[in-house]
């Protein structure tokens, strides 16, 4: 009866009620959205690399470090040189490793110069290995892996002919066009930067930075004539970086020791794990802040309808008394206005979970293009539902001030309204 | 939610001194209202607003009661409400011993006995006219029985009401009572009263507002039906020119001496 009541009341107060509905539900969407890019992103950040034990490079920050070589976000400063990589990954603790150079681009996508070994070793989200969607790994000094996004963005197939640019920009100058790779597998998706990396050999990226150093350098192009020049390389090679796994992951913090202590070269060796805790730390304050804004929306959407509903008050009064006069108690009254907030807040949320649900099926692929979040739409999780159970709960208690003050009118008031 | 917690309790709290009491013939003649030495002020100090020794009102009875605005009229009709109680002496509806009763179940007899109709806005503006007339019987579980006893539904029995105050005809049913003139407003204000057959009517200056001719018509139709339903009227008005159609007339201030000794009161609307 009073539901009722409170149903038809706020249909006859539409606007008002709809405008209070669609800001619940915007609080609830937006805080619920936050949350959910949130967690899926430190665990699509945490997920971006596992298994490995140590990445090497020269002497850098550990933070930068992790960024150029896990994330391919910036460039490496210095390169090391191939022997201190040949010295730390012959030592016997050492299980395996991934030599990497970075530097060079492909209409905007990185490329990255690796080994075989990368597609036996290299793992992600918890211990998921590379796969091919089609095609095969490096068989030939200019072959070339793609990731899923790198396919599907330049419409590469297998088999297509690509050349490549030294620098990392967008458009680069330096053009080597005299040495196409050929593309030999393109990944399946992965959802880590490996999607947006372009694979090619070492040796196949050597030639090619051979090339462009003929075009300025003619000396170089005399060295590379030399007998023996081109085999093993009178320019000295050099990788960005290298990925470490161990044959026993507790030697991983003697290894590091040692590996900082290089004496040829000053090298750096950091724990993936404990250097991605310390980006997470500098991105986290940036997602504590948007929780906040969030929480600070829902508060203002709340308060919005307490306005609402404390603003309807005055003009209800004969309503009230009318119901009196009927026969309703202090307390229907009471549970009409406290119904009234309990119906708002409920709807309100329902309204968002289901425009939230619709926003993330709508703007996955987006999310996932533009910033590699992938965002999975499930059922929402234990700790969404705890917020989902808060809004209720805050807007019922919100309801509780109106439906006390109508109480007390009502009961001061009886059945005649003294305005 | 009120058919629940009324389904039980008319039957036992005061469902068998209601049909002892009133339904006419049975018992002699118990008066519908009856106060006695009763004295009521708003707040402990505040000047005393009723004082009245005697006032009843008989079954069936048709009583005028007139009195200028400020004369206390008001807060009587809230005694006989039971929404205040006296500080001293007994407000006894059908029988039963308003002051004694908690808040809630004053609240309840109100409910089950008595029908009210105001001045004006007497309906809620966000339900069909027949919702309104509907709406004691959702607080009344006996009202409730009496209706679809009388009629099948109370649906029903609010349309066959609606009909007798000639509310039933063209669209005026389906029309949102806020469109209603003021004269319609009324007539659905008195089906409401009427509904479930309450033993007392109460209308507090419920013809202020129409015009003479409509107001005599109002008149025609509400003694028609209270007499179908067998029940009491008090009806309150300024305009003595209503007087003469009642069983009898009281001026309120020859019996309210809290009136006689201090003039006006305040806290009046």
């Amino acid at each position: 009866m009073i539901l009722a009541l409170a149903v038809r009341s706020l249909r006859n107060r539409k606007f008002t009620a709809g405008l209070t509905v669609i800001s619940i539900a915007l609080a609830v969407m937006l805080l619920l959205g936050v949350e959910r890019i949130r967690t899926e992103s430190r665990e699509g950040f945490a997920a971006t690399l596992s298994g490995t034990d140590l990445i090497v490079g020269s002497r850098a920050s550990p933070v930068h470090l992790l960024l150029y070589s896990v994330f391919r976000i910036g460039n490496p400063t210095n390169n090391l040189r191939w022997q201190s990589y040949l010295a730390v990954a012959q030592r016997p603790e050492i299980a395996w490793t991934i030599p990497l150079s970075l530097g060079d681009s492909h209409r905007g996508f990185r490329v990255l110069g690796t080994t075989q070994d990368y597609f036996e070793h290299f793992r992600f989200a918890g211990g998921r290995r590379l796969t091919l969607a089609e095609g095969g790994i490096f068989e030939d000094t200019h072959d070339a892996v793609l990731g899923a996004d790198v396919a599907e963005d330049l419409r590469y197939r297998v088999g297509d002919s690509i050349v490549i640019a030294h620098g990392s920009g967008e458009v680069s100058f330096a053009l080597h066009e005299e040495q196409p790779f050929k593309v030999s597998g393109v990944l399946a998706r992965t959802g880590t930067p490996v999607d947006r990396t372009m694979h090619v050999t070492l040796e196949g990226l050597d030639s090619v930075h051979a090339e462009s150093d003929d075009a300025f350098d003619p000396l170089a192009a005399a060295v590379r004539e030399a007998p023996g020049g081109r085999a093993s390389g009178a320019r000295e090679r050099a990788i960005s970086a290298f990925l470490v796994g161990l044959k026993s992951r507790p030697a991983a913090l003697l290894m590091q020791r040692a590996i900082n202590e290089y004496r040829d070269e000053p090298l750096t060796a950091i724990m993936p794990g404990v250097t991605l805790q310390e980006v997470w730390e500098i991105v986290g304050t940036v997602e504590k802040t948007l929780f906040a804004v969030s929480a600070l929306v829902l508060v203002v959407g709340l308060a919005g309808m307490l306005v609402a509903l404390l603003t309807s008050l005055s003009e209800r009064r004969r309503e009230m008394a009318i119901l009196r006069s009927v026969g309703a108690r202090p307390m229907h009254v009471f549970g009409l206005i406290l119904g009234e907030a309990t119906f708002l807040t409920l709807l309100g949320t329902a309204l968002g979970v289901a425009a939230l649900y619709l926003g993330l099926i709508g703007g996955r692929p987006w999310l996932e293009s533009r910033l590699g979040l992938f965002i999975t739409v499930g059922w929402p999780s234990d700790y969404e539902f705890g917020l989902m159970i808060l809004v209720a709960v805050a807007g019922v208690l919100i309801g509780l001030v109106p439906a006390y003050r109508i109480y007390r009118y009502s009961l001061a008031d009886g059945m005649t309204v003294r305005v | 939610m009120a058919k629940d917690e009324g389904a039980g309790s008319s039957a036992s709290d005061h469902g068998a001194v209601i049909h002892g009491a009133t339904r006419s013939d049975s018992a002699p003649e118990q008066p519908v209202v009856d106060l006695t030495g009763v004295r009521f002020a708003w707040r402990g100090e505040s000047p005393v607003v009723v004082e009245v020794e005697r006032f009843r009102v008989a079954p069936g009875e048709r009583v005028f009661l007139r009195g200028p605005s400020g004369s206390g009229k008001s807060t009587l009709l809230s005694l006989l409400a039971g929404v205040v109680t006296p500080q001293r002496g007994s407000v006894r509806v059908l029988g039963r011993d308003l002051g004694a009763l908690g808040a809630a179940a004053r609240d309840r007899f109100r409910a089950d006995h008595i029908g009210f109709i105001f001045q004006m806005f007497n309906l809620i503006p966000y339900l069909s006219v027949v919702e309104n007339v509907c709406l004691p019987c959702g607080f009344s579980a006996r009202r409730s029985e009496v209706a679809r006893r009388a009629a099948g539904s109370v649906g029903a029995e609010a349309l066959r009401l609606l009909d007798h105050l000639d509310m039933a005809q063209g669209d005026l049913l389906r029309r949102p009572v806020t469109e209603l003139s003021v004269g319609q407003q009324q007539r659905v204000a008195a089906a409401r009263a009427l509904i479930g057959a309450p033993e007392l009517v109460i209308a507090d200056e419920p013809t202020s507002s129409l015009d003479a001719e409509r107001r005599a018509a109002f008149l025609d139709l509400l003694f028609r039906e209270c007499a179908r339903e067998k029940a009491s009227l008090l009806f309150v008005s300024h305009d003595a020119s209503l007087a003469a159609r009642f069983d009898r007339a009281i001026q309120f201030g020859e019996i309210n001496r809290a009136m006689a000794a201090s003039g006006t009161v305040g806290r009046q609307p």
